[in-house]
């Protein structure tokens, strides 16, 4: 299953908008996608899942996806982040 | 006829229809589930029905608030389509659970885990996700969620308390007087009614709530009372004097903009307290000759990232600009506690407001409130500002403050930037042990402010947001009369000026005492500002300093009322 590291930058983490764009973000592919954080695992769609990782401004966490467009989730995942949500 | 007791919360008399504000019931009635799909529809139909509502809130938040204001309803949108809620959701539904019990279950269970959450900022999102629980539920349940934001006549509220965020978007152009159950004379509802100047009466009794929807009832602000099923005799009496005190509030608006000038000749300067730029304009037209408290905490409650100094100094500039040369008393940073500040990262304290806040904070993060001196310094330039401290208990925070003035100072000059010369710098006058060394801090400053709301819940050890002891705070207990005679003193034998910018600056029952214990400034919202004035005009000095000495000696703060009133009505038959 492709996975990828990825760096929260911004400010606030994943928390208010740049969750939600995230979430869905994931939420518009098919592929199963997960993300994970100090041990913990959770689906990368579910809003309140992701909310409840606490990922704070530099804090790291893997993404895995599994299904027919796991490359292209993936890819989307990492330019958002790198983008930093279109934040300044 | 029916007359329920309260607290004379804010002056004045209205007749009108009641608009029963209840809180939501939102308990889960007993009923035989259906089959897991037929309540797996019912879900569907509340979740598709909440959003509809969301996507109208939010265009709506977006036309009148901006997009920022707006973002908070897409989490609220995310929360409806998240797949491992529904999971959740389904399988509380395989249990044999009806539609409603398996949402409250679910969300429950979600707001107590984010409940639980080590990092303040998550656990905050818990209130989303109570948002859309009492959201669905109204759905489920087929309660209509009642609203004051939009009012098909002009009403008179009945609840058991109002909340910042109950009146933030409320139909103002509607609302003739407000009654509640819970609450004192400092409570929100209070202090929102004095500056709106509407009459409010509170701590009621759950009993108000019993009142009759959209009847007919009177709120009278001055005596503390709401009568309800009033004989027709009765009514006509009392829209008469609701009349009546509004043309003698039309007549003080007229008179505003003249200065007080007290019958023997001596001036009083009344200013306004405001909490948001944009309100010194109605401050102005209220009749405003400055401002006597800028709160500054808009500019940092609720933010993830300490706001920098040129932000700030945009957001104070237009406040100076507008005022022009008219006194503008900025106080520092006065969060912590109760007012939190998702930046500072504080953690939860047993005991707020005894607790790590104000200048205490200030003091420990000196970048932070230099940040702060600087911009309010440069936004003062050309200007009169004024600097004060808020909770200062000790001669030492005082001087530390006075440091970090003088390399905010130095800072500037080094960068050669322009910034205002000469500033006053004052503290508030709101902890006890302020007003007992007030001969001891007078030295270092150039005026004091005292703060009657927090020096009043100091002094008679009373949270003034806690409706079960509400009634203690009443800043004309002659406790805190006495410390704010104390501090009078102490200033002006240090040749340094005193202003009040408490609630009780504006109480028309307390400014007649102030006026006689030598009170300089008064600091008030700014619709209280043309009935002060109105009174300041009727009184003199000299009149006043004896009633001053015989509130000091009242066993307690309704003596203190019922000397003041019995005063004034004396003091006006003489007048005619």
């Amino acid at each position: 299953m492709p996975e990828i590291n990825l760096t929260i930058r911004n400010q606030v983490g994943l928390h208010a908008r740049p969750a939600v764009l995230f979430v869905q973000s994931a939420q518009s592919f098919q592929s199963d996608i997960r993300a994970l954080k100090g041990g913990k695992e959770v689906n990368a769609k579910s809003f309140k899942s992701i909310l409840a990782l606490a990922v704070n401004q530099n804090d790291e966490i893997i993404v895995r996806a599994e299904g027919p467009d796991a490359d292209l989730a993936l890819e989307a995942l990492s330019r958002l982040v790198a983008a930093n949500f279109g934040e300044p | 006829m029916k007359q329920l007791k309260g607290i004379a919360a804010s002056p004045g008399i209205a007749c009108g229809l009641a608009f029963i504000y209840a809180p939501l019931d939102l308990s889960i009635p007993d009923r035989a589930p259906d089959d897991a799909p037929v309540e797996w529809e019912r879900c569907r139909g509340a979740f598709s029905a909440a959003m509809g509502q969301l996507q109208d809130l939010r265009s709506k938040a977006a036309l009148e608030f901006g997009e920022a204001e707006a973002a908070i309803f897409d989490a609220h949108k995310m929360i409806l389509c998240d797949p491992d809620l529904e999971e959740e959701l389904k399988a509380e539904l395989q249990t044999g659970a009806t539609a409603e019990a398996a949402v409250d279950t679910v969300f429950r269970r979600v707001i107590s885990s984010f409940e639980e959450l080590e990092d303040p900022l998550f656990r905050e999102r818990a209130a989303d996700f109570a948002d859309v629980h009492s959201r669905l539920l109204c759905i489920l349940l087929h309660i209509q969620k009642q609203s004051l934001a939009r009012l098909d006549s002009p009403v008179i509220i009945v609840a058991l308390d109002l909340l910042p965020s109950d009146t933030a978007q409320m139909d103002r152009a509607r609302v003739r007087g407000f009654c509640t159950a819970r609450g004192g004379a400092l409570s929100h509802t209070a202090i929102l009614a004095r500056n709106l100047g509407l009459p409010a009466v509170t701590g009621l009794g759950d009993g108000v709530l019993a009142l009759a929807d959209q009847s007919q009832i009177i709120v009278d602000g001055n005596e503390g009372v709401v009568i309800a099923e009033a004989d027709e005799q009765q009514w006509n009496d009392y829209q008469q004097r609701a009349q009546a005190s509004m043309r003698a509030r039309a007549a003080d608006e007229t008179d505003a903009h003249r200065p007080a000038v007290t019958l023997d000749g001596l001036q009083v300067e009344v200013v306004a307290n405001i909490g948001l730029p944009g309100e010194e304009v109605g401050a102005l037209q209220a009749g405003a000759e400055g401002i006597g408290l800028l709160r500054t905490e808009f500019l940092f409650t609720g933010r993830h990232v300490a706001p920098g100094e040129d932000e700030q100094f945009e957001a104070y500039r237009p406040i100076f600009e507008t005022m022009g040369n008219l006194p503008v008393i900025a106080r520092t940073l006065d969060i912590g506690g109760d007012k939190p500040a998702p930046f500072l990262n504080l953690p939860g304290e047993a005991n707020p407001y005894l607790g790590f806040r104000a200048v205490r904070i200030g003091l420990a993060r000196p970048e932070m409130l230099k940040t702060q001196l600087r911009a309010l310094l440069r936004a003062g330039y050309n200007h009169t500002l004024r600097i004060m401290f808020p909770m200062v208990a000790t001669v030492e925070e005082m001087q530390a403050a006075l440091g970090l003035v003088e390399e905010s100072r130095l800072e500037l000059a080094n960068r050669g930037l322009p910034f205002a010369e000469a500033v006053e710098v004052g503290t508030m006058i709101e902890i006890p042990s302020a007003a007992l060394i007030s001969d001891q801090l007078a030295p270092h400053v150039d005026f004091f402010s005292i703060g009657s709301n927090d020096l009043t819940q100091y002094t008679l050890a009373a949270d003034r947001g806690n409706p079960a002891v509400a009634w203690l705070t009443d800043s004309l207990h002659p406790a805190v009369l006495r410390l704010v005679d104390y501090v009078i003193h102490q200033a002006h034998a240090a040749k340094i000026w005193v202003g009040m910018c408490g609630e009780m600056a504006g109480d028309l029952d307390a400014i007649p005492v102030l006026l006689g214990l030598g009170l300089d400034e008064f600091s008030m919202g700014a619709a209280s500002i043309p009935a002060a004035k109105a009174l300041i005009r009727r009184l003199s000095v000299e009149g006043t300093k004896d009633l001053a000495r015989q509130a000091l000696a009242q066993p307690g703060a309704p003596s203190v009322r019922t000397l003041v009133r019995n005063w004034r009505q004396a003091q006006e038959k003489n007048a005619l």
